[in-house]
C-alpha cells in the first residue's frame, strides 16, 4: 500500500483519495460516507450492481484554511455517470455552500469530474439532477470560485462538461478531455466522415486538456501531479470570483465565431487562432 | 445480478471499518464492518450469475487459513477474479487492524 | 415546427429582438396585460453551422439565447421569460466540439439561472421535444415547467438508439425497461411523476394551435409566473419518484 501512496500521480487516485489529497492535512470529513450506504434507488432494480456511495464523495474541510466542499466523481463506478443519488449530493453540497455564504461563511467549491454525463439507466433524475447543479453553480459562483477540475482519465462530457464551462475557473491536465458529446455518439449521429470515435489522436487533439488550453476553454494546464494541482487549485481559490467568467462572455464568442468561415471542416489550429488570436 | 448471503465462524469484532476498493471492471468494493463476536456474515451482490459455490468455495479457502475476526462484509462486484477478491479482502482485513 | 408555431401564436403583436442568429426567435409581448420576452429555438435551413440546422442547440444557439436573456437581465425589469422548448437536440458535430459547444451551452444556462436568481421569473413552455444538453440550455432552469399533453412532447437524456448502444441493450429491451422505471421513460406522463413539472395540459391541435389553444396556454403561463415564489429550483422537489434527491439533501443538511 505504501507503493501507491508514495506516487504522485492524481489521475491514478480514486475519487476519496483525490478529495483527501487537495484539502488541508486531517481536515477531511466526508458527508453521507459509503457506511450510511445511501445507494442508487434505480441500479438494483435493473440488474446493476450498486456502489455504496454512488461514485459520488462530499468532503468538507479546508484549503490553505479556507473553508472548502469538495464534489469528487469516481469515474471507475459506471464510467463516472451521474443518477439521482450522485447527482442530488453534489447538487445538495452546493447548495448549501451557497447557503453559507448567504450567512457570512465563505464556503467555496471544488469538483473533480470524471463523468460521462447523465446515467442512462436513471436518465431522466440524472438530467434533472444536473440542471440543479448549474443552477447551484451559477447561485455560489456570486459568492466565491467554484473551481473545476478535469484532471483524467475518463474526462469530463455531458451535461456536467456544461457544468465544468460554468466553473470560475477550470483547470486540466493533458490527460484530460473535455467535451459535450462523447465520440462514439457523435459518430452514431453525424456519421464517420464527420467523427471517427476511433482516432484517438484526432479526438484528443480537439478535445484533449491541452488544445482546450490552449484555446482559452480552460484556466490552467498542470502536469498529473498532486502537488501540482493542489498548488493550482488552492491559489485558484486564494484569487477569489474572476472580474468575468467564461460563460458570460456571449458578445465576445458571438464575435469570434461570427468571424470564421464555417464551411471548411475544422481543425484544431482554426480554433486556436480563432479564440486566442486576438487576446493579450 | 445475485445477491448471495455466506456466514463462517469468527473470532472477536475489531474496533474499525473499512473501505476497499471500486464497483469497476474487474474490481469489486468491499464494507467491512464490526459484527457479532464469533460470526463472520458476507452480503455479495454480484454482477455474475450463478457463482454461488465459486463464492463459497473461494471464502472457505481464505478463511481456513486464518480465522477471521467477526465482522459484516458487504460485496459489490463487478466481476472480479478470484485474485482481485482475495486481494481486497486482505486489504480490507489490514486496514481494520486485523491480518 | 411546434417551436415556431407556439412562439408566433402566442407573440401576437409583440416586438421582435433583432441582431440575433436567425435560429433563435426572440420578441419581447405581453400577455394577458403582462409584459413578457418569448425565446424559441427554431430551425435554420441556411444556419453557417450544417449540424444545426433542424432546430438543434448547436454554437451560436448557446451563445445567442446567453445573449437574449443578458439582455433582458440588463434592463433590469423583470419582465418573465417564457422559454418554448421544442430542441430535438444538441447539435452533434466536429465543428461543434472543436469550438467548444458545452462552453457554449453554459452560456445559454448561466443567463437563465442568473435571470432566475435575479428575480425574473423564468417558464418552461414544452411544447416538443427536450432533450439532453438542448433543454439543459434551453428551459431547465426555469422557475416553473409546463408540459402539452402530447406523444410528441418528451424529455430524455439521449434518443433510443444511442441510448440503447451505450447501455448495451436493445431498443426493444430499453422499451421494455422503460415502462418499468420512470426515469427511463420517454413519455410525458412518466416525466410528470417525477415531480420536475409544475403543470401539464392539453390542447386540441398542439401542431397548430387554435386560438382557443393559444388562450388556454397563455391562461396557464401567467399562472405560473404568479406561482413562482422563489429563486430557486426546489418547487422540483417532492415526488414519491423522486424522493432520494430529497433525501440526499437532508441527510447533507444534518451532517453539514
Amino acid at each position: 500500500m505504501t507503493d501507491l501512496l508514495n506516487k504522485h500521480s492524481f489521475v491514478e487516485l480514486g475519487a476519496r483519495q483525490r478529495a483527501r489529497a487537495l484539502l488541508d492535512s486531517g481536515t477531511f470529513r466526508e458527508l453521507i460516507d459509503p457506511f450510511q450506504r445511501v445507494m442508487s434507488p434505480w441500479l438494483s432494480r435493473q440488474g446493476v450492481v450498486p456502489q455504496a456511495d454512488d461514485g459520488v464523495v462530499i468532503a468538507k474541510g479546508s484549503i490553505a484554511g479556507l473553508p472548502v466542499v469538495i464534489a469528487a466523481i469516481e469515474g471507475n463506478f459506471q464510467g463516472g455517470s451521474l443518477g439521482e443519488v450522485g447527482g442530488a449530493k453534489i447538487a445538495g453540497a452546493l447548495e448549501l455552500a451557497a447557503e453559507d455564504n448567504r450567512k457570512g461563511i465563505e464556503t467555496r467549491a471544488v469538483l473533480l469530474l470524471e463523468t460521462g454525463g447523465v446515467r442512462l439507466q436513471e436518465a431522466n433524475l440524472g438530467l434533472a439532477a444536473i440542471a440543479d447543479i448549474h443552477a447551484a453553480i451559477v447561485d455560489l459562483r456570486q459568492y466565491q470560485p467554484v473551481i473545476g477540475v478535469v484532471a483524467g482519465s475518463v474526462g469530463c462530457f455531458g451535461g456536467m462538461s456544461i457544468a465544468a464551462g460554468l466553473c470560475s475557473y477550470l483547470v486540466v491536465t493533458r490527460e484530460a478531455r473535455l467535451g459535450l458529446n462523447g465520440p462514439q455518439v457523435i459518430e452514431q449521429e453525424a456519421g464517420l466522415e464527420e467523427y471517427d470515435s476511433r482516432d484517438r489522436p484526432f479526438i484528443w487533439s480537439l478535445t484533449g486538456g491541452e488544445q482546450r488550453f490552449n484555446s482559452g476553454l480552460a484556466d490552467r494546464y498542470v502536469a498529473d501531479d498532486v502537488a501540482q494541482i493542489q498548488q493550482t487549485v488552492t491559489a485558484l481559490l486564494q484569487q477569489g470570483v474572476p472580474a468575468q467568467p467564461r460563460s458570460r462572455q456571449a458578445e465576445y464568442y458571438l464575435a469570434r465565431l461570427n468571424a470564421l468561415d464555417a464551411t471548411p471542416q475544422i481543425e484544431p489550429a482554426t480554433v486556436r487562432a480563432l479564440y486566442q488570436g486576438e487576446r493579450s | 445480478m445475485e445477491t448471495l448471503s455466506f456466514e463462517f465462524p469468527a473470532g472477536q469484532p475489531p474496533k474499525g471499518r473499512a473501505l476497499v476498493g471500486c464497483v469497476g471492471s474487474g474490481d469489486l468494493e468491499v464494507l467491512l464492518e464490526p459484527g457479532t463476536p464469533g460470526t463472520l456474515n458476507i452480503q455479495v451482490q454480484t454482477s455474475v450469475n450463478g457463482a454461488q459455490l465459486r463464492w463459497q468455495h473461494l471464502f472457505e479457502r481464505i478463511f481456513q487459513e486464518h480465522t477471521p475476526p467477526a465482522l459484516n462484509i458487504d460485496i459489490h462486484d463487478f466481476g472480479a477474479t478470484p485474485g482481485v477478491v482475495r486481494l481486497r479482502l486482505e486489504q480490507g482485513f489490514e486496514e481494520i487492524g486485523h491480518d | 415546427m411546434r417551436g415556431l408555431q407556439w412562439f408566433n401564436a402566442l407573440s401576437t403583436g409583440a416586438t421582435a429582438v433583432e441582431g440575433l442568429p436567425a435560429s433563435l426567435k426572440v420578441a419581447d409581448g405581453v400577455l394577458g396585460g403582462q409584459p413578457v420576452r418569448f425565446i424559441a429555438v427554431v430551425t435554420d435551413p441556411d444556419n453557417r453551422f450544417p449540424r444545426a440546422r433542424n432546430g438543434e442547440v448547436g454554437l451560436l444557439e448557446g451563445w445567442g439565447l446567453a445573449k437574449a436573456v443578458d439582455d433582458a437581465i440588463v434592463r433590469g425589469d423583470q419582465r418573465p421569460i417564457i422559454a418554448i422548448v421544442d430542441v430535438p437536440s444538441q447539435a452533434y458535430g466536429r465543428r461543434e466540439e472543436a469550438l467548444g459547444i458545452h462552453q457554449a451551452l453554459a452560456a445559454a444556462a448561466d443567463s437563465y439561472a442568473r435571470a432566475r436568481l435575479a428575480g425574473y421569473p423564468v417558464i418552461g413552455l414544452l411544447v416538443g421535444k427536450a432533450m439532453s444538453g438542448a433543454f439543459l440550455a434551453h428551459g431547465y432552469q426555469a422557475n416553473r415547467l409546463i408540459a402539452l399533453r402530447d406523444p410528441g412532447v418528451m424529455v430524455h437524456a439521449m434518443g433510443k438508439a444511442s441510448a440503447a448502444r451505450v447501455t448495451l441493450r436493445s431498443v426493444e429491451e430499453l422499451e421494455a425497461l422503460a415502462a418499468s422505471v420512470p426515469p427511463m421513460a420517454y413519455d410525458i406522463d412518466s416525466f410528470a411523476s417525477l415531480g420536475l413539472l409544475w403543470e401539464t395540459l392539453s390542447v386540441s391541435q398542439i401542431e397548430q394551435p387554435t386560438a382557443d389553444d393559444v388562450a388556454r396556454v397563455g391562461d396557464c403561463l401567467l399562472k405560473a409566473i404568479r406561482d413562482v415564489d422563489g429563486r430557486d429550483l426546489n418547487g422540483r422537489l417532492g415526488a414519491s419518484n423522486r424522493a432520494a434527491s430529497s433525501h440526499v439533501r437532508q441527510l447533507l443538511r444534518e451532517q453539514w
